[in-house]
């Protein structure tokens, strides 16, 4: 497993050398267009300010309630089956229905727990490596009038479900718990 | 869908904080989460602007297109139903590139086109087919090269290593995306051998 850490520490470096070589090779002036590119970044991450605002709030609320601590201990024989740490089973409830409301799930669980800590490695993983199931499921399908999806939707749940319990063995696997 | 989930996290706090007598620290939590989420966006800022510098590079260079052109051997596979050289293969394969690259600006038009593409060869208009059932499966556990979004986070939180979570993402991705293959080919097969709706 020691191959991971080692992928994880070189993949954005070589991402770096492949783009900025293949800019190169190709002529552009690689830095007008970096900055460029980099105005995009901010108006993206201003632009989720009030939807993380909204999602943030009700998650404060709702963990400073004890009604989070409730959710957990009622979920708490389920994440003992499938071997998911319970503080996570929340965020792979959340995150097929919604991208922005597990960012900030995910961000009130690394700065309760810790970034480093196992449950902020294993909510980090499953936000990566899960998707908004429904949105894009809704929006695809939507574009071109299907009604009938068939097991479109099935399948894409099994993947995801594939994906939380996949994402808690490989951070044990990897960093131990 | 999130206006059920938002307003019944509000209520719920704020009932359960009730029947608990906690109000008052409810209400200072609604208070600073609120100047939490805009912390967070400052602190994502930064390796967001990186990386979509980085992208737009990416982009510019034609290193998406070239891509897609070498992974072209795979799609024959996940889609026997498109006929080689259909625009649609070109779209899908795009759409799962720039989904790949983390450009997600350039993932949502390129997806709406390979679907418009798709449609035109569905038989069923309002049927989904087993080619955009597998392209939807894959694209919602889809591998995603750089995680940016999530490193930008764990920065903000101070981890002392942020990326160390590329490897583990992929591969939970990776099994994630092996799952939705299998399950969209059983489910395609089960259905084409019980005769219900044809394997189109």
């Amino acid at each position: 497993m020691e191959i991971i850490k080692v992928l994880s520490a070189y993949a954005l470096p070589v991402m770096f050398l492949l783009i900025l070589s293949t800019g190169a090779y190709k002529g552009i002036r690689v830095y007008d267009v970096f900055v460029e590119g980099a105005k995009e970044g901010i108006s993206t991450t201003v632009r989720i300010i009030p939807t993380l605002v909204g999602l943030m709030v009700a998650i404060g609320v709702f963990r400073a309630s004890g009604a989070l601590d409730l959710l957990v201990y009622a979920v708490k024989p389920a994440a003992y089956v499938l071997g998911i740490p319970p503080e996570a089973l929340p965020l792979a409830l959340l995150r097929p229905f919604s991208g922005s409301a597990s960012l900030a799930l995910v961000s009130d669980i690394i700065k309760v727990y810790g970034a480093d800590s196992f449950i902020g490695r294993v909510v980090s993983t499953m936000m990566g490596s899960t998707e908004t199931i429904f949105y894009t499921l809704a929006v695809y399908f939507g574009s071109v009038g299907i009604r009938n999806i068939r097991y479109t939707l099935a399948a894409a749940l099994i993947a995801d479900a594939v994906s939380v319990v996949a994402s808690v063995w490989i951070c044990t696997a990897v960093f131990g718990r | 869908m999130l206006n059920y989930i938002w307003m019944l996290m509000l209520a719920a706090g704020f009932l359960v904080a009730a029947m608990d007598g906690r109000l008052e620290e409810v209400t200072k939590a609604a208070v600073s989460s609120a100047g939490d989420a805009v912390e967070l966006c400052i602190g994502l800022l930064g390796v967001m602007c990186l990386w979509t510098g980085l992208m737009g590079i990416a982009e510019k260079s034609g290193l998406v297109s070239n891509i897609s052109k070498a992974a072209k051997p795979v799609l024959s596979f996940l889609f026997p139903s498109i006929p080689k050289n259909h625009p649609a293969l070109g779209a899908v394969m795009m759409n799962m590139v720039a989904n790949f690259l983390g450009l997600g600006n350039a993932a949502t038009p390129l997806g709406l086109k390979a679907m418009g593409e798709m449609q035109k060869i569905n038989p069923r208009k309002r049927v989904a087919s087993d080619a955009m059932s597998m392209f939807l499966v894959l694209n919602t556990s889809a591998v995603q090269l750089i995680p940016a979004t999530i490193i930008a986070v764990r920065s903000a939180a101070g981890s002392g290593n942020p990326t160390e979570i590329i490897g583990t993402i992929w591969v939970a991705s990776l099994c994630a995306a092996t799952a939705g293959i299998i399950a969209a080919k059983f489910f395609s097969l089960l259905v084409y051998k019980r005769g219900k709706h044809g394997n189109y």
